[in-house]
Parts: structure tokens; C-alpha cells; sequence
């Protein structure tokens, strides 16, 4: 008896949570890497496409659909509060949707074993009220301010061109790497390295210094900086609100 | 190799006769069975007693070895934010945890205890096939060798004991760990592969006159049906091995998503042979307590048809349950709703087993010895890992559970409750028929309550860390998760766990040096193995018994069969290495067997096998091809054909079943 309950009870429940309940407005793309997290809004103006990393936001009240990728190895999606885990395969699309009904925080975290920084692989879910959201979305929207000329941001930003760009992309300059995280509004958000620090000037200049010392194993090389040259790019950085 | 061929149909042997076990009799058979003395036995032995221990001795060694993994794991995650080991260190670790006691150390134990138990239950003198069962253990010592010789080229595998591509591929892991770890399990699933190979035929042909399929004990069903699944999901997974390894090694795209390849054929391929695994490393286990529990309650296990049915009907399930490690690998609900569903109602046949032991416990009047107390111990972590198995097969609870703590508790309650503890046990059991030694069982007390409280305080909480979210799998964790505290008591349970295990050794030390000879059968258990000298002299049995009963040595009490089974005469077969073949069902005696003697020939294929697979991960083509003739010629020498088996006549079939 019970094992029939329960078979009928996983039954309806599969069947009730497989799909969303409502057709979602609309999508959000999640890319993993070895070892964070690519998101990208999908829309149907390709101007209003954007790329961002690690920080997920949703509008609270509706459901959001996710289809899930893979740059590398299998990894897999989970935000305890929200749902369950889906595995990004590459090679392969796997799609899932959430719902926050409560604005919050939740955290969300890599749970197919993924190599080294398995274990550093975390991002946010942050959900906001739909105007908050909508906010946000605008804002995210803008590429990043130009530096005022001459101060040590802008000696920042030309040594970020010449060291970084190649693997980060800051919207709106001529930096487009696709290796690492997209840097364009990198400060709006609540932690760095795929949530293994909360953001801060001095975090970010203990990452950029020695990544490896933070999270052994992570692809992002130390570069061979000058202290001066160090402040300069984390400056520079500090500005991309 | 026993073989019935053409020439010998009008063989025939009229008649056998039946003696008693006379003291010149038991010097004849012991200069024909006993072993070279020295090093000339120890290589060429393929005595199952001998063979039987060499696989218990191995596989705790490896154990061991993967306990002290498991201690450096569990320190290094005692708080949060540790450093003591990097994240390679702590995956090496992780992965070679998990090869060790699944494949090195699971499995093997379970053939330790068949292998030395089966003929002696079947009232016969060696297994059907003794050469292969010296060479299936001597290529699992290389094949562990082979996979630990890892350690000291600074590359142990890495990628978990399940080894997914893509990250186990040459793309995102060069380097000689994850060779080492296809080529060392196809090399260990030659050595499962022959065994299984060997219980089912020594299960077919035997066993001793009137043991007909239903007075088989309960541990021979469980091997058997691993022995057949080993035989039908091994190919899947050294297939899987086979090709990752020509994928890494000479430019195949069988698991290349950019050359069209699929990483979820490895998930098919190794689970198909993962989860039936997991049956065949706890049904022969279960065995030990169906079959332990009664010696220790003075009574007949209750509902023997249904325990032996239970332990077949769990293995047809276990063969399609194998989704259930995927459920969030994105297949469609419909695919998902019939594992699941598999995956609930297994759970009946596994149910039949336990109301069958806590029946055995409740009606009978049991004897608190170490080994009871392992055995009872064990339906208890039975039910627990039965029962969060059973949650975690519900899909919509898997996705929130799987990949969590939650499965790291759920996977040590059955491997460490339904393996370890009926394992323990089963040597407090047998010890004294392997070794003519009891065990200490004032220690053996202690024993059994550090290893049950140490297990319960550290694997416990690992359930509600899991519910807290923590992934399986990481080398750290931050403090603010507050997953700290219920690690350190893992840990601290661990620890203690392990004490346990180190006490259990050291009563091994001691009682091997003190303690007075137990006699033939210290506990008055029912089943033949009691029946003969402890230890068992090399030929088992002077005279070959016939049966009568479930329970030979309890008809006195019991009077379960109009007659009584036949011990203490029977038929001597002293000419040479010889054994009774029986049928099938019945187990009517057909033929004599004449069996081969020690041989170097299991170890000189071992060694050129080893020679093989080294030379496989060196790629050195031309070594590979000079151990490959050595493996050919050697086949060639063992296959040629000179053990003949005669059919026995009507008058001999009597004689040997009436007495």
C-alpha cells in the first residue's frame, strides 16, 4: 500500500512539476564552465540580449524557463530552494524553469563532480519584485562607463585591454573574451569567483593578485603585475557598477 | 577441466563402493590433495581454502587502505576551510576511496568467503574449475596492484570511482591517472568475470548427492545470483572502459561531443553495470545473515522459498533500475516514471528478507554472541539505507537529494550495513572452522559496539548535512553554509568507526597466537562445512556425504525428512583428484570428475596478463604483442585436454545416495 502511494504520489508530482505551470515570459540561458557560471538573457530584439555571470535575477510571482549548456564538462544545476538539479551536457540542451515567490537571495551551486574548484562552483539567485527586476534588466542592458581620462581608472582600463580582455568581456569597450565571466557591471553584484568571495575593492584585489591562493586550480592565471599596475586594473574595475 | 566428451559415454563405472572414513584412508587422500610444501605450493596451490583466505587477507588489506583514504578525506573536511590537502590530493583521494572499497575490497571479500565456504557446504572437495579460481585470484592482487601503482607515478585517478567524460576524457585530464583506471578494471573484470563463471558451473554440477536447488543455503543463492549478473553487466562496463580508453589513447570519438560522440552512453553503460553491482556486493552478504542468524537463534531460517525467491526477484529488478543514478541528466518523464517506479518496488523483494530475519530473531531463542550481534546489527543500517534508498527513488525528492550528503549516508548504510557488518560477522562465524581458533569474544564485544555506535554517529548526521544542502564530492565548504558541526561529528565518528575496525584486527592478532581449539563445530550450526575438522583437512570430506535435509547436522532435533543425510560413509573416490558430479536440480550423482591439481599455469597468466596491461599504459606495442603470445601459449598448455570425466552407472548412482 504504501509503495503504491508513493509511486502515485512521484507519478503527479513528476507530472506536476516537469513543466511550468504558466508559459514563462521569458528565458534564460545558463552556460557552465570549469568553474562558473555564464548567464545570458534570451529576447526575442537581439538588442536586448545581454551576458552576465554568476547572479541570476528573476522577477518574483512568475516563472522563468532555463535552458541549461555546457563549455567543457557535465556539471549540474541547483538551487535548493527553488529546484531540484538538472545536469548541463554538452553537446545537449536540458531545460527546467523556477518560480521565487518571495523576494530573496538564494544560493545555487554546482552538483555534478566537476574537477578541482567542484567545490567553488556556486552563483545567486537574487528575486526582486517585477519592477525591481525590470530595473535591473535596464540597467544591465548599458555597456560600461568610460573611465574619466587621465586618473588611474583609465591607466587601469588600458592594462585590463592589454592583460585581461582576451578571456573577459566589459560591454560598451573593445574587451570581448569569452573565457572568463563578463565584467561589464561587475560590482553590481554579491560575490566574486562564482560566490567564493563577497565583492569588495579589497576582495577583488586579493583575487586579480593570486587567484590561484583563493581557488587552487581555478583558470584564471596570476598576471604578472606591478603593485601600481595591480591598483590601476582593480580601480579600473571597482568603477564597472 | 571437467569436460564430458564423446569418448568417454561408454565409460562407464558399474559400481562405487562405500566406506568409512579409516585413518589410512585420510593419509592416502591427504598425499594426493595436500599442497607442495614452501614456495612450490604457495604459486601453484588452487586449493579454495587457501584461496578463499588469500581473497579475505587481500581484499581487507585493501580496506584498510581505503579506510585510511577515507580518515584523511574526513579530516580534511572536519571544519570548514581546511587546507590540509589540495584539491587534486582530495580527489585522488575520493576516487581511489571509492575504487578500493566498491571494486577492491566489496566484491572481493564476498568471493573470499564463497570461495573458501562452497564446496565445503556442498560436501565436495574443490570448486568446479580450481585452476580458474586460482587464476581469478591472482589477477585481482595484480589488478589492485596495477591500480595502486598509481600512487607512486604521482597520478592516482581522479575523476570518482564512476569516472564521467567528458572530464575523464584526454581533453580535460591528460596524464596517466584515468588510464590507470581503465585498464586497471578491465583487468579486475577479468578476474570477477571467471569467478562468477566458476560458482555458477561449481553451483550446476557440485553439489553433494540429494542437495537438491531447495536445501542450497541462502549465502550460495546470493553468489549465484551475482555470479550471473557479474557474468551479463561486466562486459557493459570494460566495453565503456575499452572505449575511453581508446578515446584517450588513439584518437576515437565514442564520448567526443565535438565529433558527434555522447557522454550519457558512458552513464548507460556504467550504470547498467553500477547498480546490479551494488546487488552483487550485498546479496551474497545477506546470505551470510540468513545464514548466521538461525545457528544463533536455534532454529530454521523462517521462509527459506521466500528469501531464496527475494534474492532472485531483487536481482531481475536491479537490472532495470539503472536510471535512477540519472534522473537529472534531463530524460524524458515517461523513461523517468518507469525507473522510478522499478526503483519503489524493489524495495518488496528486499522487505521479504528483512520480516524473514526479524521472524528468525522473534521465534527463536538467540544466543548473544559478536557474530549475532553483527548480524542483527545489520538488519537494523538495512532498513535505514533501505529506507532512504527507497526516498531517493521517488524522482521529484531525488532531484533535491541526489548529488548531496543525503546519498553519501544512503551509500554507506548498505555497503558498510549490509557489507561490512555481515562481513565482520561472518568471520566471528567461520574463524574457527578457517583458522581451528575462536575469536575473543569479550573483544569481539567491544568490537561490535565501537564499529555499531562510531558507524551511527558518524554516517547519521551525514543524512540531515545532505537535507542542508551540502554537495557531495567538495574538498571544502564555507563556514557560513553551517555544515561545520555536524562534519566534525562525522569525522569524530569516523574515527571511531575505525577503531572499531582496528579492534576487530587486533582480535584477529591475538586469537590467532591464544585460544584453544574449537572442535568441529564450536556452535552447533546445521550445514555440512560444520561436519568436517576445523581447519578442514586439503581433500574437505574422506568420504562424500549425501544429504537428506536443509539442515544435515540438526535431524536430531529438527526431524525435517523421513531420512537422514549420510555422513560418516560414503564414497572415498581416492584415485587421483577426485570429485562427484551431480545434476543440476536434483543434484542426483552422474559422474566422477577427475580433477587437476596445483598448477603454475594460473600464475604465469597473471603475470604475463600484468605485463599486458603495464604495457598497454606505457604503449609499448611491442611488449604488448610479446605478453600477448606468452597469455596465448599459456591458454594453449592449460585447454589441452587431459582430465576426462566418467559417467557413473545405475548400481554406483545408488550406492553413493543410499549409503
Amino acid at each position: 500500500m504504501a509503495l503504491v502511494a508513493t509511486a502515485v504520489w512521484t507519478m503527479t508530482t513528476l507530472a506536476e512539476v516537469s513543466g511550468p505551470p504558466a508559459e514563462p515570459a521569458f528565458t534564460i540561458e545558463i552556460t557552465a564552465h570549469q568553474w562558473w557560471w555564464e548567464v545570458r538573457y534570451l529576447s526575442d530584439q537581439p538588442h536586448r540580449i545581454f551576458t552576465t555571470a554568476n547572479e541570476i535575477h528573476i522577477p518574483t510571482g512568475e516563472p522563468v524557463r532555463f535552458e541549461l549548456k555546457s563549455a567543457d564538462v557535465i556539471h549540474s544545476f541547483w538551487v535548493p530552494a527553488l529546484t531540484g538539479k538538472t545536469d548541463t551536457i554538452p553537446g545537449q540542451v536540458n531545460r527546467t524553469w523556477l518560480e521565487a515567490d518571495e523576494p530573496g537571495v538564494y544560493r545555487g551551486q554546482c552538483t555534478e563532480y566537476c574537477g578541482l574548484e567542484h567545490a567553488r562552483m556556486g552563483f545567486e539567485v537574487v528575486a526582486q519584485t517585477p519592477e525591481n527586476f525590470k530595473t535591473w534588466r535596464e540597467d544591465q542592458l548599458h555597456g560600461a562607463e568610460e573611465p574619466p581620462n587621465g586618473g588611474t581608472a583609465a591607466r587601469g582600463e588600458r592594462i585590463f585591454m592589454a592583460s585581461c580582455s582576451g578571456c573577459h568581456q566589459v560591454r560598451g569597450t573593445a574587451a570581448g573574451g569569452a573565457m572568463g565571466p563578463d565584467l561589464t557591471h561587475v560590482m553590481s553584484r554579491d560575490m566574486i569567483a562564482a560566490g567564493t568571495l563577497e565583492t569588495s575593492k579589497a576582495n577583488l584585489a586579493g583575487w586579480v593578485a593570486d587567484p590561484q591562493a583563493i581557488k587552487p586550480g581555478t583558470q584564471m592565471p596570476a598576471l604578472p603585475l606591478s603593485g601600481s599596475e595591480l591598483n590601476a586594473v582593480v580601480t579600473y574595475l571597482d568603477g564597472l557598477e | 577441466m571437467v569436460t564430458l566428451s564423446d569418448t568417454t559415454r561408454n565409460n562407464m563405472i558399474a559400481d562405487i563402493p562405500i566406506v568409512k572414513p579409516t585413518a589410512a584412508l585420510k593419509r592416502r587422500l591427504e598425499a594426493i590433495w595436500g599442497d607442495p610444501p614452501g614456495l612450490a605450493g604457495f604459486f601453484s596451490t588452487v586449493d579454495h581454502k587457501r584461496i578463499g583466505i588469500r581473497y579475505l587477507v587481500t581484499a581487507f588489506i585493501f580496506l584498510l587502505l581505503g579506510g585510511i583514504e577515507a580518515l584523511i578525506l574526513r579530516a580534511q573536511l572536519a571544519q570548514p576551510g581546511e587546507t590540509l590537502l589540495t584539491p587534486e590530493q582530495y580527489n585522488e583521494l575520493f576516487t581511489m576511496h571509492g575504487i578500493s572499497m566498491i571494486f577492491l575490497y566489496a566484491g572481493p571479500v564476498l568471493s573470499g568467503f564463497s570461495n573458501y565456504l562452497w564446496p565445503l557446504l556442498f560436501g565436495t572437495r574443490d570448486m568446479a574449475f580450481p585452476r580458474v579460481n586460482a587464476l581469478s585470484y591472482w589477477i585481482f592482487l595484480a589488478a589492485g596492484l596495477f591500480i595502486y601503482a598509481s600512487f607512486f607515478m604521482g597520478a592516482m585517478p581522479n575523476d570518482g570511482w564512476f569516472g564521467y567524460v567528458p572530464y575523464s576524457s584526454a581533453e580535460y585530464n591528460p596524464g596517466f591517472n584515468i588510464d590507470f583506471y581503465t585498464l586497471g578494471l578491465i583487468f579486475l573484470g577479468i578476474s570477477t568475470t571467471v569467478g562468477a563463471v566458476n560458482f555458477v558451473v561449481t553451483f550446476m554440477r557440485t553439489r553433494a548427492p540429494g542437495m537438491s536447488i531447495n536445501r542450497v543455503p541462502i549465502l550460495v543463492w546470493g553468489t549465484l545470483t551475482a555470479s550471473v549478473a557479474n557474468i551479463l553487466v561486466i562486459p557493459c562496463v570494460s566495453l565503456a572502459f575499452f572505449l575511453l580508453w581508446m578515446d584517450r589513447n588513439i584518437g576515437t570519438h565514442f564520448f567526443d561531443v565535438s565529433a558527434g560522440g555522447q557522454p550519457l552512453l558512458w552513464q548507460h553503460l556504467f550504470w547498467m553495470f553500477g547498480h546490479p553491482w551494488v546487488y552483487a556486493i550485498v546479496l551474497p552478504a545477506m546470505g551470510i545473515v540468513s545464514d548466521g542468524l538461525p545457528t544463533f537463534c536455534r532454529r530454521p531460517l523462517v521462509g527459506y522459498a521466500l528469501v531464496a525467491l527475494s534474492t532472485v526477484a531483487t536481482m531481475a529488478l536491479g537490472f532495470g533500475v539503472w536510471i535512477h543514478h540519472m534522473f537529472a541528466t534531463g530524460i524524458a518523464d515517461m523513461s523517468l516514471a518507469f525507473f522510478s517506479g522499478a526503483s519503489i518496488f524493489i524495495a518488496v523483494p528486499s522487505a521479504v528478507a528483512v520480516f524473514a530475519w526479524l521472524a528468525t530473531i522473534w521465534t527463536g531463542r538467540p544466543v548473544i554472541t559478536t557474530a549475532f550481534l553483527f548480524f542483527a546489527g545489520m538488519v537494523i543500517l538495512f532498513v535505514i539505507g533501505g529506507v532512504s534508498g527507497f526516498m531517493t527513488a521517488s524522482v521529484p525528492v531525488d532531484w533535491q537529494l541526489t548529488d548531496t550528503y543525503f546519498v553519501v549516508a544512503h551509500i554507506h548504510y548498505v555497503l558498510i550495513g549490509i557489507n561490512v557488518f555481515p562481513v565482520v560477522g561472518g568471520i566471528y562465524y567461520w574463524f574457527p572452522k578457517m583458522t581451528g581458533r575462536m575469536l575473543n569474544e569479550r573483544l569481539g564485544k567491544w568490537n561490535f559496539w565501537t564499529m555499531f555506535v562510531g558507524f551511527n554517529l558518524g554516517f547519521f548526521p551525514m543524512h540531515i548535512t545532505g537535507l542542508l544542502g551540502m554537495p557531495r564530492r567538495v574538498y571544502t565548504y564555507g563556514a557560513a553554509f553551517g555544515w561545520g558541526d555536524l562534519n566534525l561529528i562525522t569525522t569524530l565518528g569516523s574515527f571511531l568507526f575505525a577503531f572499531g575496525i582496528a579492534l576487530f584486527f587486533i582480535n584477529v592478532a591475538i586469537s590467532l597466537r591464544r585460544s584453544a581449539p574449537p572442535g568441529a563445530n564450536p556452535w552447533h550450526a546445521p550445514t555440512l562445512e560444520w561436519a568436517t575438522s576445523s581447519p578442514p583437512p586439503a581433500y574437505n570430506f574422506a568420504v562424500l556425504p549425501a544429504l537428506a535435509s536443509r539442515h544435515p547436522l540438526w535431524e536430531g532435533e529438527l526431524e525435517e525428512a523421513p531420512s537422514r543425510s549420510v555422513i560418516d560413509r560414503g564414497p572415498a573416490l581416492d584415485d587421483g583428484h577426485q570429485m562427484l558430479g551431480t545434476t543440476v536440480l536434483d543434484a542426483e550423482p552422474d559422474a566422477l570428475l577427475n580433477m587437476p591439481g596445483p598448477s603454475y599455469l594460473p600464475f604465469i597468466l597473471t603475470v604475463a596478463m600484468a605485463v599486458f596491461f603495464s604495457a598497454m599504459l606505457l604503449q609499448s606495442w611491442m611488449l604488448v604483442a610479446g605478453s600477448a603470445a606468452v597469455m596465448v601459449a599459456t591458454l594453449l598448455a592449460w585447454i589441452w585436454p587431459r582430465f576426462s570425466t566418467v559417467r557413473l552407472g545405475r548400481e554406483a548412482r545408488e550406492a553413493v545416495v543410499s549409503g
